[in-house]
């Protein structure tokens, strides 16, 4: 079920499946996906709420909204319109930099913070290429970086609606609205990483070419106390590649249950 | 109709390898520029330019970045030198990519200091940029349009206020004393040109004035002056030829083989100029989101594709002249067989008042390249002249 949520004027398509404890789930650059399994595994222990980041699918992209700082004080509004408490935000790859925004500056409605292969803050030096630049390379080579397989990331335009290819090409627009320049990241955003008070986990894909693992690295010193855990056969988009996996290792650092 | 002699400056000794790595830009390294061979490159283009002055053309310069097609890195730079080589050709800078600099006010200025220095014979385009310069440049291209109309408001605003210092805290860009000097000679600005494929470009220059030029398919002029004249008659007014400029690649010799030798030899530059490394050909948000759906519906194997009169797809990188002649990219032969060929043309697209003129694209030598332009302008021009007189310039009422 998707419905229109209207916050500080903005209006969120937002999905919401399952019961139990609240999980805001903030997607990927690629999109939602709303039809692929990680939701629907999720929401048989949690209350899901996915939104539609603004400009992808039907959410609305104002003119005067540009940065990440922008979505990560919409979804703080979003949790407080809803009324969260103790929930668990959930971000991959452009989400975690989101979710990772609003961690730095409020972590009152939540009590967990789930991190999949975050793009977001910078490591090295001037030279130092930290992120892969997806915009830079041929379609077949970013595939290769981001996938584990790169089978299990293709996308058939020919059998889909103009509407659905518009949604996606939205997105891929406001994605590239948020993170052009700097190139996917926030150069302060580390600096404040040790504001955030939450037990933190790490979901890193063993494969991911867009930022690696060592990258990863990164992220959990400068998250005080966070864990780093490294799925298998998976890239950029582990909650893709791996479903379960990555079900099972919410689950478990969310509700103390080991991968069954 | 004013001609306008145009070259991109090509550095062809390096397509050869641009062409085998399936990139002459971006990503081409420069170690393939040989600035020994660039010396005298550099200055032979600029001869050419200035002969066209002695024999009563006029001059267009272009700029583009990170690439061999093209050496000319900043309109003004190169409009500065041909400033003091000249006396009596306008000069027309099609133009400063404004939605990829950072500085909308130095633009102002520069073009400013090139009327006064030119005694108010600029001719000013302000341009998005193809979306290959969005990489040397890294610009947003999400929002780049929003960039450009703001660039283009602030300049038109620098160069006619003459009453300042303003204030400016836009979306993109933040000045608290506005006040350029020199001010423009020619007032309130010179002419502003826009650049587009587009019928929605079209409509846009309509409403601020401005001329409106494409290039290389007749295919895309017709839907976009057609455009501009209709909203040029919703607002009142009637959108005379001189709105409207067309580039195209024009090879005119004593025999119709010459003539087709030398369009051959200059329409390199068309078959080079689309060659590009794949995500630089379409960063998001710089197509509309209608256009990527029907790329992305059309499956991967696209681009270089005009369409020729007769509707077929031509494609630019290995079009022959008979090809190019038949999308109206190319004129082409003795200097009857030229004249003929834009006199159809201007009935077919309802009359345009500039042609810009491709006259040299890479590895036409300087001997060619001077009798293809003064052969043109001894024989074609004072004919398209006759065809419709050469517009007056007037400048254009700046956009509040």
């Amino acid at each position: 079920m998707s419905t229109s949520i209207s916050v500080a004027g903005v209006s969120l398509d937002v999905i919401e499946r399952g019961e139990g404890r609240a999980l805001l789930f903030l997607h990927a650059g690629e999109g939602l996906e709303p039809q692929r399994p990680w939701l629907d595994l999720l929401a048989a222990h949690y209350r899901v709420i996915a939104p539609a980041h603004p400009g992808y699918g039907q959410s609305e992209l104002p003119g005067w909204m540009s940065s990440v700082d922008d979505l990560a004080y919409l979804y703080l509004d979003l949790a407080a319109r809803m009324e969260l408490k103790d929930a668990v935000v959930a971000g991959a790859c452009f989400g975690g930099w989101i979710a990772a925004e609003m961690a730095v500056r409020d972590t009152r409605r939540f009590s967990r913070l789930v991190l999949v292969d975050p793009l977001g803050i910078k490591n090295g030096g001037v030279q130092d290429r930290d992120i892969a630049d997806m915009h830079g390379l041929p379609r077949a080579e970013y595939m290769k970086l981001a996938w584990a397989d790169p089978a299990n990331g293709t996308v058939d335009y020919t059998v889909m609606s103009d509407s659905e290819i518009a949604g996606r090409v939205r997105g891929r627009d406001a994605f590239t609205l948020f993170g052009w320049k700097p190139y996917m990241h926030n150069p302060r955003l580390k600096r404040w990483l040790h504001r955030i008070d939450l037990p933190t986990l790490l979901l890193w894909g063993e494969c991911d070419g867009i930022v690696t693992p060592a990258y990863g690295e990164g992220w959990r010193e400068a998250i005080p106390g966070a864990r780093l855990e490294i799925i298998p056969q998976a890239g950029h988009f582990p909650h893709w590649e791996q479903p379960e996996q990555f079900v099972a290792r919410v689950r478990a650092f969310v509700d103390g249950q080991g991968p069954s | 109709m004013r001609v306008w002699y145009f070259s991109e400056m090509a550095y062809h000794p390096a397509w050869e390898e641009g062409l085998s790595r399936g990139s002459l830009r971006v990503v081409l390294p420069n170690r393939n520029f040989d600035p020994q061979v660039g010396y005298g490159l550099l200055n032979r283009y600029l001869d050419e330019f200035a002969l066209c002055d002695e024999v009563g053309l006029d001059i267009m310069v272009n700029e583009h970045h990170s690439t061999a097609t093209c050496l000319t890195v900043s309109v003004s730079m190169a409009l500065a030198i041909l400033a003091r080589e000249t006396k009596r050709a306008r000069l027309l800078s099609l133009g400063t990519p404004i939605a990829n600099r950072p500085d909308p006010v130095r633009v102002a200025e520069e073009m400013a200091w090139l009327d006064v220095l030119s005694g108010g014979r600029l001719e000013m385009g302000l341009v998005k940029g193809a979306p290959y310069e969005i990489a040397p440049a890294n610009s947003n291209p999400a929002n780049l349009m929003r960039r450009y109309w703001e660039a283009h408001d602030l300049i038109l605003k620098a160069m006619s206020t003459t009453d300042g210092p303003f204030n400016w805290e836009g979306e993109f860009f933040h000045y608290r004393n506005v006040n350029i000097w020199p001010r423009p000679l020619q007032q309130p600005t010179p002419p502003v040109w826009m650049t587009g494929l587009s019928p929605e470009t079209g409509r846009a220059a309509a409403e601020r004035g401005h001329v409106v030029g494409t290039l290389l398919s007749g295919a895309v002029a017709g839907p976009m002056f057609e455009a501009y004249r209709q909203r040029a008659r919703e607002l009142g007014w009637t959108a005379e030829p001189d709105r409207f400029a067309y580039a195209a690649v024009v090879g005119v010799g004593n025999t119709t083989q010459e003539g087709y030798r030398r369009a051959d030899l200059a329409a390199g530059y068309v078959r080079t100029a689309p060659v590009v490394l794949e995500p630089f050909t379409n960063p998001p948000g710089y197509n509309s989101v209608g256009a990527n759906v029907a790329m992305l519906k059309a499956g991967p194997k696209r681009g270089g594709f005009v369409l020729d009169r007769e509707g077929k797809p031509v494609d630019h990188r290995t079009a022959t002249v008979e090809q190019f002649m038949a999308s109206d990219t190319v004129f082409a032969g003795t200097p009857d067989d030229v004249f003929n060929q834009i006199r159809a043309f201007n009935e077919r697209i309802g009359g345009f008042g500039h042609l810009l003129f491709f006259g040299q694209g890479g590895f036409l030598d300087h001997k060619d390249t001077v009798a293809n332009i003064t052969l043109f302008a001894r024989e074609v021009l004072p004919r398209l002249r006759e065809l419709s007189p050469a517009p007056e310039r007037s400048a254009t009422v700046a956009a509040e």
